[in-house]
């Protein structure tokens, strides 16, 4: 993995390597030229299948981060390239070329981030959620108990306890 | 179907003419259920009684699994639990079935394609909610796409409570339905008539695009 990371290391900006295990490895890379390195990937370095894209809101820090997570299957290896977006302005350069999954992964993380992808097809139909209006839900500022409470009729009488509490009252009653 | 769907526009006949087609008024009835026509009863207490018995014994269920709870109805029609053996068997449309099994977590999405249905099936017809879902959200109680109440969007008859509960206990909850049925108390589609209105404000509420017409007999 060591090796791979150093050759793209001379093509593309790549930061923050994470070697997980012998098999797995992340790099974080700049966002104008992510699409780049995915495509470098695929077509020279023989990680020619797409395990998934996904994404993670980290809310804190302002930034959404995309996972772009490939397969070697010769070498039986992953990669994932993370790529880091402004959290105000999510959008990427769509990768729905290369392959054809892709723009299922890019559909679901408009709906469900809200990040855009623009020239991905369908992007803008809804995939999951039908009519939805409002922030979307994967966001962690959408407080989907709350959503729930408002929408949706709750039955009374519901009870919730503290696992640890409950049973310690349940087993030592005297304290 | 989607909004442009149900929306009025011009299109050419056979012979070329434009002709104007408003797909709610032209392609489905309009009108709302009638609550008389679900609540007739035969004159002689005897015969109605008689219909309830054979009623109780012919449940044809809508082979639609809402969600997680569909898994245990493969081995109630399979020879493990044979549920047929009790006169309950599975028809694969809406018009052939006149029991509804809600099996488990219903999103707003199914919702939608569960109305349909279950204003398409013929009366009388009977809702049988399945798991703890269908009665307070069960485990997804606080998910911002699963309904909590399903008494709130179609009339239930039985609830079969578990999370998921064991193909036993469907035939327990089956039972019930059946004496409900003979003692003359399965009447949810008279209690769907009556109380319309209400349904279809609560079901609009959640579902957002509303892009079928209101009742889809």
């Amino acid at each position: 993995m060591n090796e791979l990371i150093e050759r793209l290391r001379n093509k593309f900006p790549v930061k923050d390597e994470v070697f997980q295990k012998d098999t797995l490895s992340f790099i974080t890379t700049e966002k104008s030229q992510a699409i780049e390195l995915v495509t470098h990937l695929r077509d020279y370095e023989g990680y020619t299948h797409l395990v998934l894209l996904t994404a993670v809101d980290w809310i804190e820090d302002g930034i959404f981060q995309l996972t772009y997570l490939l397969n070697n299957p010769t070498e039986k290896k992953d990669l994932g390239v993370l790529v880091m977006l402004d959290r105000e302005d999510p959008v990427m350069t769509s990768s729905h070329h290369l392959w054809a999954a892709m723009a299922t992964y890019q559909r679901e993380l408009f709906e469900m981030f809200g990040i855009s992808f623009p020239g991905s097809p369908r992007l803008e139909e809804p995939f999951i959620l039908e009519g939805w209006h409002g922030i979307p839900p994967y966001r962690r500022d959408f407080d989907t108990k709350k959503y729930s409470q408002e929408t949706y009729f709750q039955r009374p009488g519901r009870e919730t306890h503290d696992p640890a509490e409950h049973m310690k009252k349940k087993m030592y009653p005297e304290g | 179907m989607s909004l442009e769907d149900i929306k009025k526009r011009t299109v050419l006949d056979p012979d070329g003419k434009e002709i104007e087609i408003d797909p709610l008024k032209d392609y489905y009835c309009a009108a709302t259920p009638d609550m008389k026509m679900e609540q007739q009863k035969s004159s002689a207490p005897i015969i109605e009684k008689f219909a309830n018995w054979a009623r109780s014994e012919s449940l044809w269920i809508l082979a639609f699994g809402t969600g997680c709870g569909a898994i245990e109805m493969r081995p109630l029609m399979t020879p493990k639990y044979d549920a047929y053996r009790f006169g309950i068997q599975w028809r694969a449309t809406p018009r052939q079935s006149n029991v509804f099994i809600i099996s488990g977590y219903m999103s707003v999405k199914t919702l939608k394609r569960a109305i349909r249905a279950y204003e398409q099936m013929p009366s009388p017809k009977y809702v049988l909610g399945l798991g703890s879902c269908t009665i307070n959200g069960g485990m997804y109680w606080d998910s911002y796409n699963t309904i909590n109440r399903l008494d709130h969007y179609m009339p239930v008859d039985v609830y079969v409570v578990g999370c998921m509960p064991r193909p036993e206990s469907i035939l327990s909850g089956f039972d019930t339905l059946k004496k409900l049925i003979r003692e003359g108390k399965g009447e949810g589609a008279a209690k769907y008539a009556e109380n319309f209105e209400w349904y279809k404000k609560n079901q609009k509420q959640i579902i957002q695009d509303w892009d079928m017409p209101d009742y889809n007999w």
